[in-house]
């Protein structure tokens, strides 16, 4: 079996944090995730940016309907996932549409902070 | 002013859009690009008065923009990477900028692009005016504020999470792409009527109309219109704009109150103006595309402007046009526009029976307006005590000084004919 987990946590607490906290808990990260990688359970990671970077997609009436910020309603829940790669965001939203849920769901679209070399 | 001041004020309300517009483009950078607006258009007070303006003063500023961006660029390069030897930096610097391509059609194409960007739907309505006037109208920050009725701090926060929100999120700084190219334009103009209607009919306070507003927002339309040539939908929202704000002068009286269409002083209405509107609401409906609720409206504005007096107003196709709409756009305020169209054709209580449908769906029980319309045609039913009930109810729904005030003297007239 395979399990998506999904990390929550309040953004404005974390921008909050100092530098040093900050990075206190990136070492811990970075020793969870080799430890997972070691064990042979990581399949993929990636941290979002942050909900103000985030615009949803709804297809309505077979109208595309953008909106800025995150997914907000509570009466959906999260089913599922795609990881794509785009030239910009536009391309992604256009990409997002083509999902059969965005009929009658919502996909959010969040940027990924790229990969620290 | 001086004479010099003032040529570079001209230059700015002219320019500003266009210079921020290639300087995104040759930077990369939104903030960027707007400091070196701002350095470009200091440098051109302190320097045109000696030298006299250049030939070609947009072409100067974006140079002189770019230049200052630059030397910023390599200072900042210089001091992220102390050991980097100084060529290095300054070949990354240059690297950076590309050369200006003077062209017109460059130009054109950049502009679009920035309005395209500020328009863009993944920021939030607001966002989307508030950026638009900032950047492509080059309106300063409290004025964009005084717009908005918020502080000045308020608004540069969110002019900045508009941009962060634009780079972290990846926007292009591109035209859209030809098959999502129709939707994003019609987000465009959605964003230039929202500045209008804004300006036309302020939601709060002490003044009905923000004529400043107005005048961009019709300014956006033309050069939304040359950008992107014989759209009837841009078209129809020009048209829609010059029309009724040909009627600017005749709907508030000298000590602020408002005067309704009905008893405006009809010689007061901007001929040229009406002339100018009616030329392309003819061009946009004789288009074969689909026609736009924009231009149905410019059509139903346009009835009014030929009609030399109230009495010859034809009502019959106003209500007909309003039928259409309620299919191409149904908003409960085309709803409310038309009952009011349907009581001039068929009489009150017909449209009475309508606006209390719409009332009963509860869309708009607290729009003064349709409270107003409700006693209108109670009225004239002389259905007395139940007009003045809802002239009171309107009064305590008003939120603009001079709407209370002419709702105060409905209901003074209505008392003296009891």
């Amino acid at each position: 079996m395979q399990y998506l987990l999904l990390i929550y946590a309040n953004e404005r607490d974390e921008g909050a944090l100092d530098p040093a906290a900050m990075a206190a808990i990136m070492q811990e990260y970075q020793e969870f995730t080799k430890s997972i990688v070691q064990a042979g359970q990581m399949k993929a990671a990636d941290r979002l940016k942050p909900t103000s970077s985030a615009s949803t997609v709804r297809v309505r009436n077979g109208k595309v309907v953008t909106t800025d910020g995150p997914f907000a309603e509570t009466r959906e829940q999260l089913g599922g996932y795609y990881l794509v790669e785009a030239k910009h965001l536009d391309e992604a939203l256009a990409i997002a549409a083509r999902i059969p849920s965005a009929k009658y769901g919502s996909v959010e679209v969040r940027p990924i902070w790229p990969a620290m070399g | 002013m001086d004479t010099h001041k003032r040529a570079v004020h001209e230059v700015y309300h002219r320019e500003a859009g266009r210079v921020l517009a290639t300087l995104i483009r040759l930077l990369g950078d939104f903030d960027l690009a707007e400091e070196a607006r701002q350095e470009a258009f200091a440098a051109a007070i302190e320097q045109w008065p000696a030298r006299g303006m250049p030939v070609n003063p947009c072409a100067w500023l974006i140079q002189i923009g770019r230049n200052k961006a630059i030397d910023k660029i390599r200072r900042e390069v210089v001091f992220r990477t102390k050991v980097m030897d100084r060529e290095a930096a300054t070949a990354e610097a240059d690297a950076l900028v590309e050369n200006p391509d003077a062209d017109a059609a460059a130009f054109g194409d950049d502009r679009l692009r920035l309005i395209f960007i500020c328009c863009h739907p993944a920021l939030s309505m607001e966002a989307q005016i508030a950026l638009t006037l900032r950047a492509v109208c080059g309106l300063t920050t409290q004025a964009v504020a005084r717009a908005f009725l918020v502080g000045e701090d308020t608004m540069a926060q969110r002019l900045v999470r508009a941009k962060k929100k634009i780079r972290d999120a990846g926007i292009a700084y591109e035209t859209p792409d030809p098959s999502i190219l129709d939707q994003r334009i019609d987000g465009v103009l959605a964003v230039i009527y929202g500045v209008f209607t804004e300006g036309y009919a302020a939601t709060v306070g002490a003044e009905l109309m923000d004529a400043e507003l107005c005048r961009e927002a019709i300014r956006l339309g033309y050069l939304l219109d040359a950008l992107l040539p014989s759209n009837a939908r841009i078209m129809g929202l020009l048209a829609l704009m010059l029309l009724h704000d040909a009627r600017r002068a005749a709907r508030v009286s000298s000590a602020g109150d408002v005067i309704l269409l009905d008893d405006q002083d009809r010689t007061l209405w901007d001929r040229s103006q009406i002339d100018q509107g009616l030329a392309l609401v003819e061009r946009s409906l004789r288009d074969p595309s689909p026609v736009s609720h924009y231009a149905v409206q410019a059509a139903i504005a346009a009835l009014h402007a030929r009609a030399a007096c109230k009495g010859a107003t034809d009502w019959p196709q106003i209500a007909g046009l309003y039928a259409v709409l309620l299919r191409l756009h149904p908003t409960p305020v085309i709803e409310l526009n038309h009952a009011v169209a349907v009581s001039m054709v068929d009489g009150p209580e017909r449209a009475l029976d309508l606006v209390d449908s719409l009332a009963a769906r509860g869309a708009v029980r607290e729009y003064h307006l349709l409270h107003a319309v409700r006693a209108n045609l109670l009225q004239r039913l002389g259905r007395l005590d139940e007009a003045r009930d809802a002239y009171q109810t309107a009064l305590e729904t008003a939120k603009l000084e001079p709407e209370r005030r002419l709702l105060k003297q409905r209901l003074a007239r209505l008392a003296s004919y009891q």
